[in-house]
């Protein structure tokens, strides 16, 4: 690893003393990928980490922001320091964000436990930006015992929460939609917890009912309650399935039943119950072993990152722009196709000397 | 990921004055200009708007006071930066401010402070002018 450089030493220095001017500045240097920012995590990263991370996401507008902040002072109540990650997307025109989480959190503006920043995705699909577990490491690095991350507003496919915290609540609205929307794939599976916030609106029960159900199917005992109907006792399929043995009860690959919990930020309904369902998956991770089969899930994830990202620099850095140029001139002629110049290009990066000259 | 540098701004309203509506529409050109705007809400203390400011790394602390309380209010924001080792941040605004008061205001160090029908394109080419002249920090 190379090492830091004078300045970024001194930054480290005052990161150290736990200055938060320097932990803000940490977080612009590897947000922007600036010069040394690999040898800065490397810095921070190997005294080893300790966070407590917790990831929050969920369509837009269900409330996250909202329960992020009575979280955190649930936690600072608790005498917890918390950092807090909001991403909020950025315009893929302008290149511009408007980031507005901070609104919901402003009884934590001076609080001097409390760290929040805002990122935006910078044209990051998964529903964080491209750096923001690297972000928390930076949080947790500084000393914070737990972080928040808070995804943008997601449809069904921005997963990329799983790979940065350790659990995962998916917060959704009695607007939401059915209980066949729960069995779809992609944010429904991602859950360790489910929350049905605003659950003073009008269909909060019914969505609760469903996701409950819908989680029991995948078990595979959705009628295991169910009284006999139309002469059809279909829970007796499932209550006799295993003789002798204890009814099944539906198993996450590593044993956990996702809880379906209402909640009302605006008034802190709930938000204890939500708390220690956090803490209760906490305790099943460590018990079961699945958080260090995470943490390596996720350090596996980061090197592919770094090393994609470092290749690609690489790779780009290698290709001269006016030689490029004259590729996709010849493309325009007729006279190459994408792939025949790409090729030349992947063969002269491997030959080490550049793109050789001449025709692609 | 980019070279170019993101231009980040904190666009704050202070006080009680209840009139954000300049306070969105600059921060929505500002979003538009390809800047990372940072919007806080209503109500904020200056300690609020400082805190914030050092927690984001923001570039630029746009204020919008409507409410006459500005010869109070950019002061104490400025000292306030001062006292945190947060100098560096640019602290500009807008709202109903007579001319003599924004020139006061600028003698103590503050940016530049735009008034009504003020096009919002001149606010950008301000903060981009002044952007430019700025070095990487660390």
């Amino acid at each position: 690893m190379e090492g830091l450089s004078p300045q970024l030493r001194d930054l480290l220095k005052r990161f150290d003393q736990g200055q938060k001017l320097a932990l803000a500045r940490a977080i612009s240097i590897v947000e922007n990928e600036r010069d040394g920012f690999q040898a800065l995590l490397h810095a921070v990263l190997a005294r080893g980490l300790r966070s407590e991370r917790l990831g929050i996401t969920g369509p837009p507008g269900a409330g996250k922001s909202s329960l992020v902040a009575e979280l955190a002072n649930h936690y600072r109540a608790q005498g917890d320091e918390v950092g807090v990650v909001a991403v909020d997307p950025s315009s893929p025109y302008s290149g511009g964000a408007l980031l507005g989480d901070r609104i919901r959190m402003n009884d934590l503006a001076t609080d001097p436990g409390i760290f929040i920043r805002s990122m935006a995705t910078r044209g990051s699909l998964g529903g964080l930006a491209t750096t923001t577990k690297e972000v928390i490491d930076l949080m947790d690095g500084f000393g914070f015992p737990r972080v928040m991350v808070e995804t943008v507003g997601v449809g069904q496919t921005e997963l990329e929460v799983t790979s940065a915290t350790d659990t995962v609540v998916v917060v959704l609205v009695p607007e939401s939609g059915d209980g066949v929307q729960a069995m779809k794939a992609g944010l429904m599976e991602i859950a360790d917890v489910f929350v049905v916030n605003k659950a003073d609106r009008p269909g909060a029960d019914r969505l609760l009912k469903e996701l409950r159900m819908a989680i029991h199917l995948r078990a595979g005992e959705a009628m295991k309650d169910i009284p006999a109907h139309h002469g059809v006792d279909m829970g007796a399929a499932v209550r006799e399935g295993a003789p002798g043995k204890k009814p099944r009860r539906w198993e996450k690959p590593e044993g956990w039943q996702i809880p379906v919990l209402a909640t009302e930020a605006h008034s802190g309904k709930g938000v204890t119950e939500l708390a220690d369902a956090v803490e209760a998956h906490r305790a099943h991770l460590l018990a079961s072993g699945e958080l260090e089969v995470r943490r390596r899930k996720r350090a596996e994830i980061r090197v592919r990152d770094v090393v994609s990202r470092e290749l690609r620099r690489v790779a780009w850095r290698a290709v001269a722009g006016e030689e490029l140029a004259r590729g996709l001139d010849r493309i325009t002629e007729g006279a190459a196709t994408p792939y025949s110049l790409a090729q030349r290009f992947v063969e002269g990066i491997l030959g080490g000397g550049g793109p050789k000259r001449g025709t692609p | 990921m980019t070279d170019e540098r993101k231009i980040r701004v904190l666009v704050a309203k202070p006080g009680l004055d209840g009139h954000d509506r300049g306070a969105k529409v600059i921060a929505s050109s500002f979003r538009d200009a390809g800047f990372e705007v940072i919007y806080t809400g209503l109500h904020q203390t200056p300690e609020m708007i400082v805190n914030a400011a050092i927690q984001e790394d923001v570039d630029v602390v746009a204020m919008s006071i409507l409410s006459g309380a500005h010869m109070t209010l950019f002061p104490r924001v400025k000292d306030l930066l001062r006292e945190a080792g947060a100098d560096h941040i640019l602290l500009t605004g807008g709202g109903i401010i007579p001319e003599d008061d924004a020139k006061a205001l600028e003698e103590q160090g503050i940016g530049k402070l735009f008034g009504p029908g003020t096009p919002t394109s001149a606010a950008v080419a301000y903060i981009k002018e002044w952007f430019e002249t700025q070095g990487e920090r660390v």
